[in-house]
């Protein structure tokens, strides 16, 4: 491929910062509507009040979600064998995920079309599930990224995944699924207090600062159980960063510990966990000080810290292995074919600076508070 | 090994998931592009009623568009849960244009939806209506994106086979791209939602002439929906999808088994009409045929003859034994990366690798194949003929009615004669259903009529599934049965009480925009007291 400017390895090691980035994406834009949703039934006590809630998000959501699907669509595209492997193998608590995301759009859709009080009733429990469950779940998953998953190759490169559903459900993993949450929450709290005024800011702050905190804690904690606990993962074998995308090729051994070797080879990834903490930090002074837009910024670093924190430590790993460390999968054998790198590299530098300046433009005119008020004019709201 | 139950069901789920969520896609491509049209004569003409009915129809949108989104990212995940060999043979190609879906297509429409419904008060009537084409061609380009993909099912172009990798790779992205099975199925799909759309437009409409209400409202609406519809179902009919399906051998079989034609005729092939095709007897009990038409209509031509399926079985013996062959290279590959004469001797075989994988369902060794496993591999190559036979005619049946329909529409609407002539009322109320009927017909025509490959002559279906257990799928099968059902009632009863309920009769919002030609710039912050 000698049109091509970029070597294989720089092609992959780009991808794997646009995964990041992605994730990171749907984390920040999406996470507040998780966010929110989770946050539904305890910030707002009665139908205004609920209404309110669920038209800070409304206009925005559905654009919000294309990042999980460009996400899935990017690493289909971009990883195929951790797109085959994590997908299959985490089967069910997939279906999980997918009942709570096909629950939200009608959730959000159908709910206020009929003024009946039990009707609105199934939809907000519609609206709870579809932000919880996905907030969980999604760090169940990143927990047992980092534990390692029982899945082997067979010599045509077929995936088995030997573990079931509550395999999954590990401490440590139950542990990542809370950070996920909390964090998450704590975005959602911000952004409602940046959208709403009176009680239900009110309450939102309370409950993000607990949050926030509760992420600080969360998080230090998972560090520690990283460090002292954990198995990491090692590979033993030189790896060919340009070679076929061919996970059969190399050796790993799992040690405790491991996953913090990059931060001593590399001090400055120090500033990963350190975001982590110190954009909690920043939304908790932000939602105790009434400062709506510190508080989401803050947030949004947090987010940014926890997940870059994850993706560093694994490096470069996408998927361990537990069962056959030898077949994890890796940055520099997991990926699809170099021209295959290059042309989503070039649709991705073509489109989504255009989705993010249309994305803004929309935000700018959806901006200013939700009321009562504003959405009696519409009769479009939810 | 395989476990053809775990298949069995693996493909009942996909059929089942995306034959749902295609009940959705087509009115959401029709209905977004007859809004813009409403939308546009109101900012043209500034007369209200047009807005109201882009309000009233955006509503009934709305409710429709949910569910597509709901089930849609099941479409996208279900790849990797359910295919993962297929994810990891295929991804190199396959998932680009997926991702470049969401990513040009469907972030596009996803974003602009909101401010469709939201931005009514918030924006110029331009602006507006900028944002409602948007949604319009992001849903489109969606649609150019997904066909791209399963036109590379139908027809793989541009890759080859790594056996460094064991998978195909992309060799030529232009011609993924411009694959002319792609273009043609986009073609043939946007058109038919284009019908379905104003098939749904023309009932409703209807349905208030019937019943006297909202008459300015619905005669409009009809006018727009019966000549969009006219150009639409001669667009599904004459730009059909036909022309595609001559590429390639696999092709061959799909037509021959829709025709039922079982032997090969002299050119031009006669057509059959009706038939009771035997898939056991490899024959039909019972035809009625014109002779020529097929030859005819099928090759363009006088001379070109069209294979019937038992000669197609024959050369599919041909290429399963060159595919037994193959998988023989490719193993001397395996057991020796670095053999550069064994490379070469597989770069000159690969074409034929997919034909050798349908062995593997009678034996793992495909290279020690018997005779007899080679026959049976090349009956499977038969896709069930009544099935493609019978739903190929009712949706080709169905697209000559809409023709016909929508020619009838447009004139009694060119007349002016929409509210007097009351048997075109009844009968586009009674054809609703019907571009649903023709459209679940062609899904299984289309990809029913791939099978015994998931990619055609690359990969067979049963060798793609994922390695899950009979629990898993049926706990999932189960609940997407539930969850489906009890959504689709729910769906239909918005959708319902929406129509019962009807247009508003007057302004439901006060029109806060500034005047014509405005920009599509949100207004100053200062003008606007809700912020």
């Amino acid at each position: 491929m000698n049109f091509i400017p970029l070597d294989y390895e720089a092609l992959r090691l780009i991808w794997w910062l646009l995964l990041g980035i992605l994730l990171i994406g749907y984390a920040i834009m999406d996470g507040f509507d998780l966010g929110v949703g989770a946050l539904l039934p305890f910030v707002a006590k009665n139908d205004d009040e609920r209404r309110i809630v669920i038209n800070v998000v409304g206009p925005v959501w559905e654009g919000n979600q294309v990042w999980l699907i460009l996400g899935g669509g990017a690493i289909f595209a971009a990883w195929p064998a951790l797109y085959a492997t994590s997908f299959s193998g985490f089967y069910l608590a997939m279906m999980v995920i997918l009942i709570a995301i096909i629950l939200r759009p009608v959730g959000f859709k159908y709910r206020s079309k009929i003024a009946d009080p039990r009707w609105r009733e199934i939809w907000d429990w519609a609206l709870f599930i579809g932000g919880f469950i996905p907030a969980l779940i999604l760090g169940v998953a990143v927990g047992n990224v980092l534990r390692g998953v029982p899945f082997e190759f067979d010599d045509t490169l077929r995936v088995f995944y030997r573990g079931g559903f509550f395999g999954l459900l590990t401490p440590f993993a139950l542990l990542a699924g809370l950070v996920s949450l909390c964090m998450l929450l704590t975005h959602g709290a911000a952004m409602l207090t940046l959208k709403t005024d009176g009680p239900i800011a009110e309450r939102a702050r309370t409950y993000g600062r607990i949050t926030a905190i509760a992420t600080i804690v969360l998080f230090a904690l998972g560090g520690l159980w990283v460090a002292y606990a954990l198995d990491g993962y090692v590979v033993t074998s030189v790896q060919d960063v340009l070679g076929p995308s061919n996970p059969l090729n190399k050796t790993v051994v799992a040690k405790t510990g491991a996953w913090l070797a990059n931060y001593s080879a590399h001090p400055w990834m120090m500033i990963a966990p350190v975001l982590g903490f110190l954009g909690m930090l920043i939304a908790i002074l932000g939602f105790s000080g009434r400062l709506a837009w510190i508080t989401f910024l803050g947030s949004a670093i947090g987010i940014l810290g926890i997940i870059s924190t994850a993706g560093l430590s694994l490096f470069p790993f996408l998927l361990p292995s537990s069962l056959a460390p030898n077949a994890s999968l890796t940055v520099w054998d997991a990926s699809s074919s170099h021209l295959t790198l290059w042309i989503m590299l070039l649709a991705t530098c073509v489109f989504l600076p255009i989705v993010l300046v249309y994305t803004a433009f929309v935000y700018r005119v959806m901006r200013g508070k939700v009321t009562t008020a504003s959405l009696g004019k519409n009769p479009n709201a939810y | 090994m395989i476990d053809i139950d775990v298949v069995t069901l693996s493909r009942l789920q996909f059929a089942a998931t995306a034959m749902y969520h295609f009940l959705f896609v087509p009115l959401t491509l029709g209905l977004s592009f007859l809004m813009a049209i409403m939308e546009s004569v109101y900012v043209m003409t500034g007369r209200d009623i047009w807005r109201r009915m882009t309000l009233f129809w955006g509503t009934l949108f709305g409710i429709n568009f949910a569910m597509g989104v709901a089930t849609g990212v099941v479409m996208e995940f279900q790849f990797g849960m359910n295919w993962s060999y297929y994810s990891h043979y295929v991804g190199d190609i396959f998932g680009a244009p997926l991702a470049i879906e969401g990513l040009m297509a469907f972030f596009l429409e996803a974003t602009f939806i909101g401010l469709f419904f939201f931005g009514w008060d918030r924006m110029s009537k331009v602006g507006h209506l900028a944002v409602t084409w948007l949604v319009a061609f992001g849903a489109n380009f969606s649609a150019l994106w997904i066909l791209i993909a399963n036109g590379w099912m139908q027809h793989p172009v541009g890759s080859t086979f790594n056996p460094d990798t064991m998978r195909m790779e992309i060799t030529d992205f232009m011609a993924v791209l411009f694959n002319p099975v792609a273009q043609a199925k986009f073609v043939h799909t946007v058109s038919a939602g284009y019908v379905t759309g104003s098939m749904f437009v023309m009932a409703i409409s209807a349905w208030y002439l019937i019943k006297g209400r909202h008459i300015e409202f619905a005669k409009r609406s009809m006018a727009v929906a019966a000549s969009f519809g006219l150009a639409s179902a001669l667009s599904v009919v004459v730009l059909g999808d036909e022309s595609g399906y001559v590429a390639t051998e696999n092709q061959k079989m799909k037509i021959a088994a829709m025709e039922a034609m079982w032997h090969t005729e002299p050119a031009p092939a006669a057509m059959n009409i009706i038939a009771f095709p035997d898939q056991a007897k490899q024959d039909n009990s019972f035809s009625i045929s014109v002779p020529y038409l097929l030859g005819i209509i099928g090759t363009r031509s006088l001379s070109t003859e069209l294979p019937g399926i038992v000669n197609l079985v024959d050369s599919a013996k041909e290429r399963i034994r060159a595919g037994v062959s193959a998988y023989a290279a490719l193993e001397a590959v395996r057991a020796n990366p670095k053999d550069e004469a064994a490379r070469a001797t597989f770069a000159g075989k690969w074409q034929d690798l997919g034909y050798g994988l349908l062995v593997k369902q009678y034996r793992t060794d495909v290279e020690n194949a018997t005779e007899e496993d080679i026959a049976k591999a090349a009956a499977d190559t038969i896709p069930n003929v009544p099935v493609l036979f019978w739903s190929f005619r009712l949706m080709v049946g169905l697209g000559f009615y809409f023709i016909g329909f929508f020619a009838a529409a447009f004139w009694v609407a060119s007349r002016h004669k929409l509210g007097v002539n009351r048997w075109t009322l009844w009968l586009a109320l009674f054809s609703l259903p019907l571009p649903w009927v023709a459209i679940e017909a062609g899904w299984l025509v289309a990809e029913y009529g791939r099978q015994p490959w998931i990619i055609e002559g690359v990969l067979p279906t049963f060798y793609a599934a994922s390695g899950l257990t009979l629990w898993d799928l049926s706990l999932s099968l189960a609940i997407f049965l539930v969850l489906y059902t009890t959504l689709l009632v729910v769906e239909l009863f918005l959708m319902v009480r929406t129509i019962r309920k009807g247009p508003h009769d007057r302004d439901p919002i006060e029109d806060t925009s500034p005047a014509h030609g405005a920009s599509i710039l949100p207004l100053p912050a200062t003008a606007s007291p809700r912020l």
